[in-house]
């Protein structure tokens, strides 16, 4: 059994909230996701991925700003691991 | 040397995306002898050298610094003087190589009243298959520390550059970007200049437009990779850049910056 890792960034912290971003890492060897290579993301939402059989593993914590940071922008916050196993 | 300076619009369109594009405004002539003067190389220079130290007159480097409307664009942007961070020829074998992570330049570059600027030429055509640069629109004021972004592969509305020969794109230092995997059976050439601003960084382009609504259209503009509530902050952080760029404190849009520095009788931070 190999792990398939799915990554995706939503727009807010709701796991139906569409996606804005998306990664890929392939334990099986099939596919070599890599950075640009598509424009169209795999799902529309985090729970269409649930619905096509990803196994969400793990999602961003909420953490308030850090007091005098509240304005800065940085990483993507809402970020949620999933993994297919074949 | 005549100059074609940037309208208020453009330069807002850079504060909001983080880079401006100048189409095949490079001479044909110039993109012809590109590829043998990148393939010998340009003398590299020392950390901080005026630019016209570091491309004497004449050579191939400073004619390309002199084309009025990369000139001009420069002027806007860094103004008069600017020095030479460093530069580099980035050459992407055919068939070859695999994409950079998502990055930054240098390290983490937290001012917001004054920035450098990455100059981008590509002498040739760069097709999609030839892996022109990665860049996401409106990611360069994001606090991040240079490959840290590594793990993002994909963002909504990012682009990936496809240009005619001659191109050169004008980046804010703090843009996301990376190389990508160049599919294709040519080689693709891209001469990098990273300016540095010798002095205040404000009202540099041709500001009579400045009123122009366009100017606040261009800067509200949201990107599909934003999240709703960050991307709001974007707005805010580009109010800032805006009010140091026109000596403006008052500048504003749709009251997020004055809405929050509003404390009657208090010392404003």
């Amino acid at each position: 059994m190999k792990q398939q890792v799915l990554v995706l960034y939503l727009a807010t912290s709701a796991l139906d909230a569409p996606v804005v971003g998306w990664s890929s890492y392939d334990g099986t060897g099939r596919t070599h996701p890599t950075a640009g290579d598509g424009d169209e993301p795999p799902y529309e939402t985090g729970v269409d991925a649930l619905r096509d059989g990803w196994r969400l593993f793990q999602a961003s914590q909420l953490i308030p700003p850090y007091p005098g940071s509240e304005y800065d922008t940085s990483f993507l916050k809402h970020e949620f691991f999933f993994e297919k196993l074949s | 040397m005549r100059t074609t300076l940037l309208t208020s619009v453009q330069v807002a369109g850079f504060v909001a995306a983080g880079y401006l594009r100048l189409d095949g405004v490079v001479p044909q002539e110039l993109n012809d002898q590109a590829v043998d003067v990148l393939e010998a190389g340009i003398p590299k220079v020392p950390y901080g050298t005026p630019l016209d130290v570091a491309f004497p007159a004449g050579s191939f480097a400073r004619r390309l610094v002199e084309v009025p409307e990369v000139a001009g664009a420069m002027h806007s942007l860094v103004g008069p003087g600017p020095t030479v961070d460093h530069h580099a020829v980035h050459v992407r074998e055919p068939r070859g190589g695999e994409a950079q992570p998502l990055h930054a330049d240098a390290i983490i570059d937290t001012r917001m009243d004054a920035f450098d600027v990455q100059l981008m030429y590509y002498p040739r055509e760069v097709t999609t298959d030839m892996g022109g640069t990665l860049v996401v629109p409106g990611s360069h004021l994001r606090r991040t520390n240079e490959s840290d972004t590594g793990r993002y592969q994909n963002l909504r509305g990012q682009t990936r550059l496809t240009c005619p020969a001659g191109t050169v794109m004008l980046l804010h230092h703090g843009i996301w970007h990376g190389g990508r995997r160049n599919d294709s059976d040519q080689r693709r050439y891209m001469f990098k200049i990273r300016l540095n601003p010798t002095v205040p960084q404000v009202r540099l382009w041709d500001t009579t437009d400045l009123a122009d609504p366009a100017v606040v259209a261009e800067l509200s503009r949201r990107f599909p990779w934003y999240e709703q509530a960050t991307g709001r902050l974007e707005i805010h952080n580009r109010v800032r850049l805006w009010r140091a760029m026109t000596a403006d404190p008052d500048f504003d849009i749709d009251y997020w910056t004055t809405r929050v520095n509003n404390r009657p009788g208090r010392a404003v931070a």
